[in-house]
């Protein structure tokens, strides 16, 4: 039974391979449950006229990319260049604008009224694409967040790939970039187009 | 300048502690005493140089030198001058210096007080350790250097988290650090006993007392962490099995089998590659807790900022050191095998079975804390293992480690009847059971929970009194019982508190997650609310500023009938420095009861969510363990650990045939 | 002191305190307007944060309920303790739903359906986690048989003689260190 006192030695060995392994990996990243199913549908005001509204009913029929943002979000601020050139590209972009007042860590909204809550997040939209351009096909805005739940948001920016069925193939956490588009994005992009 | 000083300190001792493991382990090798009395130097000179590196650290915290990376990271001018001290070891690189420090003081002290060791042995241990510390000091120079410049440097500093900013964080690092690293001693004696392949009874009286006292810093370390979050994190958590958490306690969960098994070693010959392998665990274990918080591998509300240039620098560190001594733990250790027979009943089965229990525990744990990286790294998706897992695991584990630990002092060595107990041991079960039934009936708690977690208290309280019955009944004629009781070894009485110090613990777990109670309620100042027969007023919210925040202070009132009982000031701090928002609880301890406000969030103009809780028994969360340092301590100060090398010999001689 | 500890009257207590609580708020709904609902239905009031719901049994189960769930973005902390934005949020959509008359396992399949399994704090017992639950047992089951089959193969070498009552009173004495008894020398 000599070979008995080796066995600590072997679980370590495996324990060390798992860890080396781990440093891959991102233990925050949370990978999404809905993909596969049909995007959530919901009605949300749209930035252009705040007394229509849009949805995934609306916006079926072709793919695109439901691009979740904020303007207090730096990493958006980043991505936002890109966007632009991806929309020239010809790749179909949804805003989808989340929290915009309460989202800001710098503002306490708890005493503004619905009312100046929503001409203030107009005001800072309008602001941000006047002076950055504006990579959106449609652009719709989620005041509280709740639609956000829908969708299993948990932070921005974060973009979802979906079909011209409706049906989410793909959600990406963080910020688009050139190196992530070549790798691996334009690829699910493209996969998009041909399950129509 | 000072700095750069700092990092000539440092690297000095990269050289001194590799010197001494040179000497150390080629001396003990040579048989070359000069080489061997070197290495003991060189043990005592590095912690000199370490000592004058952190203090100048300090002083550069202290001087608000922001000239330094670190300093200027985690200190402000503004941050009170007992914080700037903390700050040094509230982050990465000096944490890792107070490590080596540590190391080296324990190194050290191993030097200075083995007179009775040959000279041989110490010289292999010191030499070990000096071979561990050649380790982290490079891995300190060469990834993690505290003195590390900013240039330009700022006006200001960042000032440390706030959330460190407490005097908990002032005694957990060092105690806790005082016990990981003192797992490294016996670690050292472990490999020792490999390389010369001697592992006498003399060994383990020399083992013993630095396994228990590392032991001691390692429980005194958690129980504060634990008491720190406690009242530090605003809703009366105690133990949240956060990875980190839970890396802590698997060491201690090892460390304290092996100071179980070692008994076995010293009194009967037997258990010693169980012994060695226990050594080595738990110093192995220390040093993968000190990976994972740093390493970004896992996720936990304790983690450093994660790099994983460094994470793979402590992996290499870990990989080296435990694959090391777990080669020579395969290759050396059937030699070590044997040792006296034992039968079915006795106290040597009890302890096997402690062993075996405790480490599958401790597995367990760390099987639970690594799963989501497993299954995230086998591509089966992204899981999340919390208490719900550890309590069912923990739980059914350790109920029979309890219930042995009041039947183990009883049993004979080597061979004892089932006869001779049964009829007390089943008596007291059915006792026990019973009354905690009755017990919580009478309270209108009966759960399974609870009545287990009583039944386990009664039991220990039942048994240890026993016990002590009995070793006052043993009596010589004309002996009165306090003469008796002042002639009980130290040993004797350390494991007696010790497991005292269990059963308080298990017991105020178990009133305080039957009993307490929470209430989450809007109040305007005047407005009151009442709570397990306490009444809570609540008197509105002043701001107040301090050194480096600004708080919003509550008021509350809290009365008993007529009394008043006592006057909490909750605080809701904005530090200046981080956009943090700090709950700052207050809390009414006595020692059957902690009442516990909290503030929440303001609703309305004077309005705020006030949490209040209600804590019972809360204290003996933290009388358990201190019990438990003190057994420690008792029995780590035993007199026969104290006899000089000469009158060891006899016992040493005699011992060894067993 | 035990009627002091632990009140003996527990449900009348808990009736008294849901009957105080209730008058206050009730006493105060005319000011309090809509800050009974959370915001999120219609955005009809201002923005709020963790808002405890008036209703004490109902908040205590949304606390209990928000204590089984893991707040994503923090590190190992839950919605009911996590002071994040999106705690918050999580558990006000939480206590919105238990008003509308959910049950636990309707919210917690809810959150799973939007989060994933990552939300739980207890792994769920499939294939994947058998090891992960049957492990330690295994292991244990495993280690007391090899103790089992090391005890008998030890005692079967040594053939250990019994001892009669003066020699096991003697050893005993003499294990604990002690000075024996003058009958026993």
């Amino acid at each position: 039974m000599r070979w008995k006192y080796g066995l600590p030695l072997i679980v370590f060995a495996g324990l060390v391979l798992l860890f080396a392994f781990g440093f891959r990996l991102d233990p925050r990243e949370v990978p999404s449950p809905l993909i596969g199913k049909a995007a959530p549908l919901f009605s949300l005001p749209r930035f252009v006229d705040p007394q229509s509204q849009a949805g995934p009913q609306t916006w079926q029929g072709a793919p695109y990319l439901l691009n979740v943002w904020a303007t207090w979000c730096v990493s958006c601020r980043q991505e936002h260049a890109y966007l632009l050139q991806l929309k020239a590209q010809g790749v179909r972009i949804i805003g989808f604008n989340y929290k915009e007042v309460r989202g800001d860590a710098q503002l306490d909204a708890r005493q503004m009224t619905v009312q100046a809550e929503t001409e203030f997040a107009w005001q800072r939209i309008g602001e941000w694409l006047r002076d950055g351009g504006n990579p959106y096909a449609d652009l719709v805005v989620d005041l509280t967040g709740r639609t956000a739940i829908d969708y299993g948001v948990y932070g921005t920016p974060e973009t979802f790939f979906i079909d011209g069925a409706g049906v989410i193939r793909y959600k990406h956490i963080g910020p688009i970039t050139r190196e992530l588009w070549e790798k691996s994005l334009r690829a699910k992009w493209q996969a998009l187009q041909g399950g129509q | 300048m000072w700095a750069e000083w700092g990092q000539f300190l440092l690297a000095l001792a990269v050289a001194v502690a590799g010197l001494q493991a040179l000497f150390g382990l080629v001396g003990a090798a040579r048989h070359r005493l000069a080489w061997m009395v070197a290495a003991r130097r060189a043990a005592v000179a590095q912690m000199v140089l370490l000592l004058t590196a952190f203090a100048t650290l300090i002083g550069r915290f202290l001087a608000s030198d922001f000239s330094v990376a670190l300093v200027a990271k985690n200190s402000s001018t503004l941050t009170p001058w007992y914080y700037q001290i903390t700050a040094t070891w509230g982050n990465h690189e000096g944490s890792m210096l107070m490590w080596a420090l540590a190391l080296s003081g324990w190194t050290a002290a191993v030097a200075w007080r083995s007179d009775s060791l040959t000279e041989a042995m110490r010289a292999r241990v010191v030499g070990i350790l000096g071979a561990v510390s050649t380790g982290f000091l490079l891995f300190l120079t060469l990834t993690s250097n505290p003195f590390a410049r900013l240039v330009p440097a700022p006006g200001q500093g960042r000032d440390l988290n706030p959330l460190l900013q407490d005097p908990g964080m002032i005694i957990h690092p060092p105690l806790l650090y005082m016990g990981y690293v003192g797992t490294a001693v016996v670690f050292a004696f472990a490999l020792a006993a490999l390389i010369t392949g001697r592992m006498d009874a003399a060994w383990s009286r020399w083992a013993r007392p630095w396994g228990l006292a590392a032991w001691v810093f390692l429980t005194l370390g958690i129980m504060v962490g634990s008491w720190w979050a406690y009242y530090e994190l605003g809703w009366g958590g105690w133990w949240f099995w956060d990875p980190v958490e839970n890396a802590s306690f698997i060491p201690w969960l090892v460390l304290t089998a092996f100071i179980h098994s070692i008994i076995v070693t010293e009194k009967r010959g037997a258990f010693r590659a169980w012994t060695v392998l226990l050594a080595i665990a738990a110093f192995s274990l220390s040093l993968l807790g000190t990976f994972l918080v740093r390493s970004g591998v896992i996720t936990s509300v304790h983690a450093f900022a994660s790099d994983p240039a460094r994470g793979l620098f402590i992996l290499g560190l870990l990989a080296v050191t435990v694959g090391v001594s777990l080669l020579l733990f395969a290759w050396r250790a059937p030699m070590l095998a044997g040792g006296g027979a034992f039968a079915w009943f006795a106290r040597e089965t009890t302890l096997l079975i402690n062993n075996i229990l405790m480490s599958v525990a401790a597995a367990a744990i760390l099987l639970g804390t690594v799963y989501p990286l497993l299954l995230d790294a086998l591509r089966l998706g992204k899981l999340s293992v919390g208490e719900p897992y550890f309590v069912a695991v923990f739980v059914p584990l350790m109920t029979p480690a309890v219930l042995f630990m009041a039947i183990a002092p009883f049993l004979r060595w080597k061979q004892d009847e089932w006869s001779r107990l049964a009829r007390r041991i089943v008596g007291d079960l059915a006792v026990t059971m019973g009354a905690a039934v009755l017990l919580l009936w009478w309270l209108d708690h009966l759960t399974l929970r609870a009545w287990l977690g009583m039944w386990l208290t009664l039991w220990v309280a039942v048994g240890s009194f026993r016990l002590l019955a009995e070793r006052l009944g043993n009596r010589m004629e004309g002996q009165s019982a306090i003469e008796r009781l002042v002639r009980i070894p130290g040993s004797w009485w350390g494991m007696w508190l010790a497991h005292l110090g269990v059963g308080a613990f298990i017991m105020g777990a178990t009133l305080l997650g039957a009993f307490e109670a929470r209430l989450d309620v809007k109040m305007a100042p005047g407005q009151t609310a009442e709570l397990s027969g306490y009444l809570f007023r609540f008197l509105g919210v002043q701001e107040v500023p301090g050194p480096n925040y600004t708080a919003m202070r509550g008021t509350v009132e809290v009365r008993q009938g007529d009394r008043l009982v006592a006057v909490l000031t909750p605080e809701k701090r904005s530090y200046h420095f981080s956009a943090m928002l700090m709950t700052e609880a207050a809390v009414a301890t006595t020692l059957w009861r902690d009442l516990y406000v909290s503030l929440g969030d303001r609703v309305d103009g004077d309005e705020w969510v006030v949490m209040l809780f209600y804590k019972p028994m809360v204290l003996f969360l933290w009388l358990g363990p201190l019990l438990m340092a003190i057994a420690g301590v008792t029995a780590a100060l035993d007199r026969r650990y104290r006899r000089t090398q000469a009158a060891a010999m006899p016992t040493v001689a005699l011992a060894a045939r067993g | 002191m035990a009627a002091r500890l632990f009140p003996r009257e527990t449900l009348k207590q808990r009736c008294a305190v849901a009957a105080v609580v209730a008058a206050a708020v009730i006493g105060l709904a005319p000011l309090a307007g809509p800050l009974g609902q959370t915001a999120y239905a219609a955005g009809q009031a201002p923005e709020e944060r963790a808002q405890p719901l008036s209703d004490p049994v109902l908040e205590a189960r949304a606390l209990a309920l928000g204590r089984q769930l893991r707040c994503v973005v923090c590190q190992n902390q839950s919605i009911a303790e996590s002071n994040a934005e999106l705690a918050h949020d999580l558990m006000n959509e939480v206590r919105s739903m238990l008003r509308a008359g959910k049950s636990e396992a309707e919210i917690i399949d809810f959150l799973v359906a939007r989060y994933g399994q990552f939300v739980l704090f207890k792994p769920p017992f499939d294939g994947r986690t058998l090891l992960l639950w049957v492990g330690p047992f295994l292991l244990a089951g495993v280690a007391l048989w090899g103790l089992w089959a090391a005890v008998r193969a030890r005692n079967r070498q040594a053939g250990i003689p019994p001892l009669d009552e003066a020699e096991k009173a003697r050893a005993d004495a003499l294990l604990a260190d002690e000075p024996l008894r003058k009958d026993l020398r």
